[in-house]
């Protein structure tokens, strides 16, 4: 359950103060899928990053699961992102020197979980998203389907309530585009929260529930029935 | 976050870029080799005259005529004079003092020493008895110079090792005669290889009784005494007694120059010591430059592996760990480097023992201990701002690459 009020986001540029997020009310119920549209400027990525809690908010408060989280330190921010949030970014953000495995096992690694603990959560994740060949490759010997689904494994290794997607597709074909994304949808159906951020307005339309933007501001919420 | 975790962590960054890594690391090692090395050097110098003054015998106090004047003139140069000798009877008188335990009088001159027609010029030593004692000499054949009175001319010699070859060869020498200047003396030792000592090559001389040294040279001046204390203990009042002694026998003047060979050794001691530090601290400041280059290359893996620091973060490891991360790349960089250069500083040190086996070369402890904790302080010193600048970065910022 996450809840955002009345929160803004003030950038200062210059002199100037932009306002990148206005005032914005929202609450996201548990296992929800929501897509977030706009063009670009719009403040889509910033409420990514805001409820993601890599950035914090200007004024307002956040609530996730009835906490609020709003004031808490930076160490307190990255131990709830390790146990709470999973992220996907357009470009992977694969550590290149790591193998497949490896990179899956990083968000362990910082959670200071032992190695023995580590390994078979890691060998159950590469089997099912299908990368049993590929867990000894590093990413540059990768496709790029299937870096998606290695940053995916890692996303979701820690078992996080929500996962958030940055343009998931947006760097893969088409075809590799709709898997990633059936990959994602699949993992919602499990029970796991999904945000995903995009401009393609075929795919924020697969939602149940679709929030379009524009200078900072939440323009319409829609919802269809399940 | 585990310490094993970070410590592979760190490591696989560091293999991420070997060829940066490894020259870093070779730097480091280079400034802890020079370090070790070049004190070794300085060591081995130092031990090199201890040791050379030690085969010269133990609790020696030396009294030599004329006074040393750092400064001025000395006395008796004004008039013409030179220093009133150290006569025998000076040198019996210096038994009185109760700390000495023997006494060797010498005198030094050369002369032309023959058998038949064999002629070669050598250095005759004129001594006493005691001598063999007092620096610790050893015989090969026969004996020593003969006990008795010090003013008894006896005609009989010892030869260096290195002369009865020369002369006798494997014939047998003790019990010949010899012709030295215008004397015969009877061949009664030989002496064993002592080797060279202070540049000084005892293979080569021909020891008398001292005052058949002084006949030979129409002499009555002795060159050196040389008093053993009896112990360690003993050896400053031996020295004062030996002062007061020849004052009072040179009616008032204070005339001789009385030395210790502790002194002499401790000042060679100290001035070698400070020349090794001397060198050892300007090797410590390659290991300063290689601390400076850890930083310069820490800060450059911050700036390439922004994106990466972002995702860390997005994943969840506070500013701490990031940190961390950091600080362990520099302390193995510097750790290995520094376990490399002192690999490389004791085959240094080797090499150069072999090529001198004279000369022993070691690396002292301290300067060892002193390299390896430059070398990590350095590195872990010079990676605290990067590591920092690195944890402080804003996540969304790194993860755009910002």
């Amino acid at each position: 359950m996450i809840e955002l009020q009345n929160v803004s986001r003030i950038f200062s540029v210059g002199d100037q103060e932009v306002a990148a997020l206005r005032d914005i009310n929202l609450k996201l119920g548990d296992g929800e899928y929501l897509s977030i549209m706009g063009p670009s400027g719009s403040g889509k990525s910033t409420m990514l990053n805001l409820l993601g809690l890599l950035d914090r908010a200007s004024s307002g408060n956040y609530l996730l699961d009835g906490g609020n989280v709003t004031d808490l330190s930076d160490a307190e921010l990255a131990r709830v992102r390790s146990e709470k949030i999973g992220f996907v970014f357009q470009s992977f953000h694969l550590v290149p020197r790591l193998t497949a495995a490896e990179n899956i096992e990083l968000p362990m690694m910082l959670a200071g979980i032992p190695a023995e603990e580590r390994k078979p959560r890691v060998a159950r994740l590469i089997e099912s998203y299908g990368l049993g060949a590929r867990a000894d490759h590093r990413p540059d010997q990768l496709s790029g389907g299937q870096r998606q689904r290695v940053a995916i494994a890692r996303a979701t290794v820690m078992n996080p309530t929500v996962l958030l997607a940055d343009e998931p597709t947006g760097n893969l074909d088409r075809t590799t585009g709709w898997e990633v994304l059936k990959l994602l949808e699949g993992l919602q159906e499990q029970g796991i929260s999904l945000v995903i951020v995009t401009h393609d307005a075929e795919i924020g339309a697969r939602a149940r529930r679709r929030i379009h933007m524009l200078d900072g501001r939440i323009l319409s919420d829609e919802s269809s029935g399940a | 976050m585990r310490l094993t975790d970070t410590i592979q962590f760190a490591s696989s960054s560091l293999r991420g870029s070997p060829t940066r890594t490894v020259l870093m690391m070779l730097a480091m090692s280079i400034g802890v080799a020079a370090v070790v090395v070049l004190t070794a050097l300085g060591e081995g110098a130092r031990r090199y005259v201890v040791n050379q003054f030690s085969s010269l015998g133990t609790n020696l106090v030396i009294v030599l005529p004329g006074r040393t004047e750092t400064a001025g003139v000395g006395p008796g140069m004004m008039t013409g004079q030179t220093p009133r000798d150290i006569t025998l009877d000076d040198a019996e008188a210096l038994l009185r003092s109760p700390a000495v335990s023997r006494i060797a009088a010498l005198t030094v001159g050369s002369a032309t020493l023959s058998l038949d027609a064999l002629n070669r010029d050598v250095v005759v030593l004129g001594s006493t008895p005691s001598l063999l004692e007092v620096r610790h000499m050893k015989m090969a054949l026969g004996r020593f110079l003969p006990p008795g009175d010090i003013h008894d001319s006896a005609s009989v010699c010892v030869l260096g090792i290195k002369l009865k070859q020369e002369l006798f060869g494997n014939d047998q020498a003790v019990g010949q005669w010899v012709r030295l200047g215008d004397r015969r003396f009877r061949v009664i030792g030989v002496m064993a290889s002592q080797g060279e000592s202070m540049g000084f090559n005892t293979d080569e001389v021909v020891i008398v009784p001292v005052a058949s040294a002084h006949q030979l040279f129409n002499t009555s001046g002795l060159f050196r005494v040389l008093l053993e204390a009896k112990n360690r203990d003993y050896i400053e009042q031996l020295k004062h007694d030996a002062e007061e002694i020849m004052f009072q026998r040179h009616s008032g003047d204070r005339d001789v120059t009385v030395i210790t060979q502790d002194a002499i050794l401790a000042t060679f001691d100290r001035i070698l010591m400070a020349l090794t530090m001397a060198v050892g601290g300007i090797a410590a400041i390659s290991l300063a430059v290689a601390g400076v280059l850890i930083m310069n290359v820490m800060l450059i893996a911050v700036a390439q592996r922004v994106k990466e620091i972002g995702l860390l973060k997005a994943l969840g490891a506070p500013g701490r760990q990031i940190r961390n991360l950091f600080f362990a790349e520099a302390v193995l960089l510097s750790g290995i480097g520094c376990l490399a250069g002192l690999a490389l500083g004791y085959l240094g040190s080797a090499v150069i023992g072999q090529i001198y086996p004279n000369f022993p070369v070691s690396p002292p402890w301290w300067s060892v201990l002193a390299a390896s904790a430059t070398a990590l302080g350095t590195g872990i010193l010079f990676s605290v701002w990067p590591a920092r600048r690195a944890a402080r970065l804003d996540p969304v910022a790194a993860l755009a690459g910002k």
